[in-house]
Formats: C-alpha cells, structure tokens, sequence
C-alpha cells in the first residue's frame, strides 16, 4: 500500500515538472523529473529558476502574506473586554509555571554577617501604618482550621520551638533587595506542634492591620520558612512587624506578613492576599 | 545556501520579457516568529520600564537614588501590578518564539544565512565604510551582509541573555545558580534592563535601516520572497 501511494506522488510531481516552465504562482518550484535525490534536487532548483508572470507573483505573495494573518490573533490583547482575563490567565500561568520550578529542598542563598544590609536600611513597607499598637502583654496568635490543637498561642510557646537564625535576601516586589538577618521557629515545627494536617492546601495568616496572606503549603514547609521574632539577634521591632511575623525567603516580600495575629491551615482561600487580590501573583515564588 | 530564485516575467505577444527576480529569503516560522516576537518585545519592554519605575534604582533602597524617571506614557500597564501581569504573560510568548526560531533555524540549516561567523569578519570594515564613510558598496552574494549578519547574530545572542537575566530576577532562589553567575539578584537585575537597552539600540538601527532603503526588506519579511536582491 505505501509503496504504490509513494509511486503515485512520484507521478504527480512528475506531471507537474512537465508542465510548461510559466507558472501562475506556485510556491515552490516544480521538482525536476528524473531526479530523486534530494541534493540533486537542491542543485536543479536553484539552476533552472522558474519562471512566474507578474499577476502569478502577486497572488503568490498574498497567499504568503495570509499564512503570517495568525498573529493577528494577538490583537485579542488590545481589547479591553478581553485584555483582563487574557492577563489573568497569563499571571495563572506564570503562577503554575513557579509552582512546579519550585522544590521544597533547594535552600535560598544565605550571606556571611559581612554581607549584611544594617538594620536602619532595612526598609519598612506597610500598607498602612508602620505600628498598628498591638499591645505585647495580651497578644496571642489566633490558631485554625484543619489543626488538632486549635486555640490561643502565647509568644513563649512559639520561641520554646527550635531557633533558627538565617541571613537571607529580602527581594521587594518593586525591585529592591536587602540581606537580612532574621531569627524565629520554623513554620513547619509550629505547624507539628498544633496539629496542622499538612496535606491541606494552605496556611494563611492575618495581621493587626487588617493586611492578610497565604502560603502555599509546600511553602510553609520549606525549612528556611520561618515565624519570625528578632532580626538582627534583636527582638522585632514594631515597625519591622512585632511581636510576630513571616520570613519567608523563597518568596516576595509582600507574601512575608507583619502583626501576626492569626493563623489558619485551609484547603480553600476565600481571600490569597491584599496585593493578590488586587491583581498580582498569587504564588510569587523567588 | 537554500535560495530559490524565480524570474518575474511579463508577456508582451510571442515575447517574454523578464521584469524582475524575487528570491524566497525568510521561510514561514522564521516570518511567525518576527512579528510575534516583535510584538512580545514591544510589550515586554512597555512593561519593564513600568516595573522599573517602582523603584528607578540599581543601588540602596535607603537612601534611595533615582535613576531616572521614565515618563509613565511611555510604559505599559499603568501601575506595577499591571505591568507585572503584561511581563509576566508575553515572557511566556517571547520566549516560546525564541525557542521555535533557534529549533528551526538549526534543524533546518537556516542558520546559516544569518550566522555570523569568521568568514564574515573580513567584510564588516567595508559595510562600516560605506554606511558611514560614504565608502562604495561592497558586492553581495548572499542575503545579508556581514553587518548585517554581525547585528542579527548580536541581537540574538541579546535575547538570549535577556531570558536568561530575567528568569535571575525571576527566581533568584529556584535559578540560584543563575543569579550567582550574575553576581546575584541585585546585578541580575541591572543585567537584564542593560540587555534591554541593547537590544533597544539594535531595534533602532534595524528600523532606521528598514525605513532607508527597506521596502523590498519589509515585504519579505511578510511574504518571504525579496524583489530584486541585490545578489
């Protein structure tokens, strides 16, 4: 079957090769006759050019010029009533793309105490006021969710965990960088000591100024993911988010909350973040 | 190497009188990839300069200072949440017409109409002469010549880099390899907006280029055949 089917083709190029050397716009050559090897072929093309009339060319041209119309498509982009789901899209994408490059053992770089950016130019970003006054002596971390030992947790109960002191790098959203040095006990031996079922999806957390925040589990279970309660070997500082707060250095700064004053594991986000939920990534994973 | 020449012939009675030659230079994925990647660019380097103007800095934060202030009309996305959508959407796009160029253009050999490579370094002085020095027009054989080749072959390399420094500011973590190569985020950060003017320079050159004496070049980069080459 196949090797009649190739005989035909063979025919058929050969008709066409007999036809007169004037033709109306075909786009490629007509392949010579008896001349089966594809360098040879090559070779007799590129001697014997053929020959097309001018309305021949023109119609040939349109007919190339239609083939690159596709990209028209992306015009789509201009439309308003398109643009922002188009746009959606592209950042879900970019979302999933950083969801699966990211590996729960691959450590963010860490810095020698040389290397580190002093306190007073740690810059302090906030969305609202840099000290929402939350008063130390009644502060307890509000616990949630799919926990087994849900309730109110003390700061002492957070700091009898293992500390880890880590100088990691602070990558702003808006570009900038700091290296920092931040202390605190692994979210991940928090999320042991209540209970969390870590196959739930996330953990989100809210904050004494009414800024709120999700990670991802994988995430909050990366070694380096840290609730934080010094910086600097210091106790926190109100305006760097006191008494409670993330660091997270495989994320975005936005994703790093300050005030902590809840904390829920869930499987559905009703809200991601305050700077998600007004249109960036969700995931911003560094 | 792979050009197929045809002859554009009129009829004139029994007589048939060549009218002009038309040469087929820019094969369809190369033509798809033009444009799609001009439009990511146009859009990735709107975007960018957007970004950049959240923080128009390569030094501290604190004290901050600026660069320069790029004027918000000449960026796209209206704020950084915005622009990071846009960016973060057509890096997808340019880089998926980066990785289609360079597959077909190596498998299919047409690498080499717009490779440059030491043959081609003898014939860059004579194109710089008569660009700029009104020296005479060096005879050409092929579809480009030797600047032009050096210039494709630079701005390839360009986008390359510009995949590779934004995927460092990117993922500093995921890519820490990458970013350390850079010398880490930070300078990654100023890589990848130095390639973009880079590659803004060459965009220059190749409209100021195309706009003297490129109709016949702009055609074919829609249609793929050339009118009257010059070889």
């Amino acid at each position: 079957m196949d090797q009649e089917h190739g005989n035909n083709d063979r025919i058929e190029e050969t008709e066409k090769a007999e036809k007169p050397s004037v033709v109306g716009g075909d786009s490629k050559p007509a392949a010579p006759v008896a001349a089966p090897r594809q360098e040879q072929v090559v070779a007799e093309r590129m001697a014997l050019p053929t020959r097309v009339n001018e309305a021949g060319f023109s119609r040939l041209s349109r007919r190339e010029l239609l083939k690159v119309a596709p990209i028209l498509v992306l015009g789509a982009f201009a439309v308003p009533s398109l643009q922002e789901s188009l746009l959606k899209h592209g950042l879900g994408f970019s979302d999933w793309a950083s969801k699966q490059l990211f590996r729960r053992g691959h450590l963010a770089p860490t810095f020698q105490d040389s290397e580190l950016t002093p306190l007073e130019k740690f810059p302090i970003n906030d969305y609202d006021v840099d000290d929402p006054g939350v008063i130390f002596e009644n502060w307890t971390l509000t616990v949630g969710g799919a926990v087994q030992k849900p309730g109110e947790y003390r700061l002492a109960q957070v700091q009898a965990l293992p500390r880890i002191r880590q100088n990691t790098r602070h990558v702003c959203v808006e570009g900038w960088d700091v290296i920092g040095r931040f202390g605190g006990a692994r979210l991940a031996d928090f999320l042991a000591m209540i209970g969390a079922d870590t196959s739930a999806r996330f953990v989100t957390v809210g904050c004494a100024d009414d800024y709120y925040e999700s990670l991802d589990m994988e995430t909050a279970l990366h070694p380096q993911t840290l609730l934080c309660y010094e910086m600097y070997d210091q106790p926190l500082t109100r305006e760097h988010g006191a008494p409670l707060r993330l660091n997270v250095p495989t994320k975005v700064g936005y994703k790093q909350a300050k005030y902590l004053t809840d904390l829920t594991v869930t499987n559905v986000l009703d809200k991601i973040g305050y700077w998600e939920d007004q249109g960036y990534s969700s995931f911003y994973g560094l | 190497m792979g050009s197929t020449a045809i002859e554009i012939v009129r009829q004139n009675g029994e007589e048939t009188e060549v009218v002009g030659r038309a040469v087929y230079e820019h094969p369809l994925v190369v033509r798809l990839c033009h444009w799609v990647n001009a439009i990511a660019l146009f859009v990735l380097v709107g975007s960018g300069l957007q970004i950049f103007r959240a923080f128009p800095s390569f030094g501290a934060k604190i004290p901050q200072t600026d660069l320069l202030h790029w004027p918000k009309a000449f960026a796209i996305g209206g704020w950084l949440g915005g622009a990071l959508q846009w960016h973060l959407t057509f890096m997808w796009i340019y880089l998926a017409t980066g990785l289609v160029y360079l597959g077909y253009q190596l498998f299919s050999g047409n690498y080499r109409q717009v490779l440059f490579t030491h043959r081609d370094v003898r014939g860059v002085w004579p194109m710089v002469k008569h660009y700029f020095f009104f020296g005479p027009k060096p005879v050409q054989h092929e579809a480009y010549n030797p600047l032009q080749k050096h210039a494709y072959t630079s701005v390839i390399i360009l986008g390359v880099l510009s995949v590779l420094t934004g995927f460092a500011v990117w993922k500093p973590v995921q890519f820490s390899w990458l970013a350390w190569v850079m010398g880490g985020f930070h300078w990654a950060r100023l890589l990848h907006f130095l390639v973009m003017w880079a590659i803004l320079a060459f965009v220059f050159g190749h409209l100021v280029m195309v706009l003297l004496h490129g109709w016949n070049n702009f055609v074919s980069m829609l249609t793929g055949w050339k009118k009257d080459p010059e070889y």
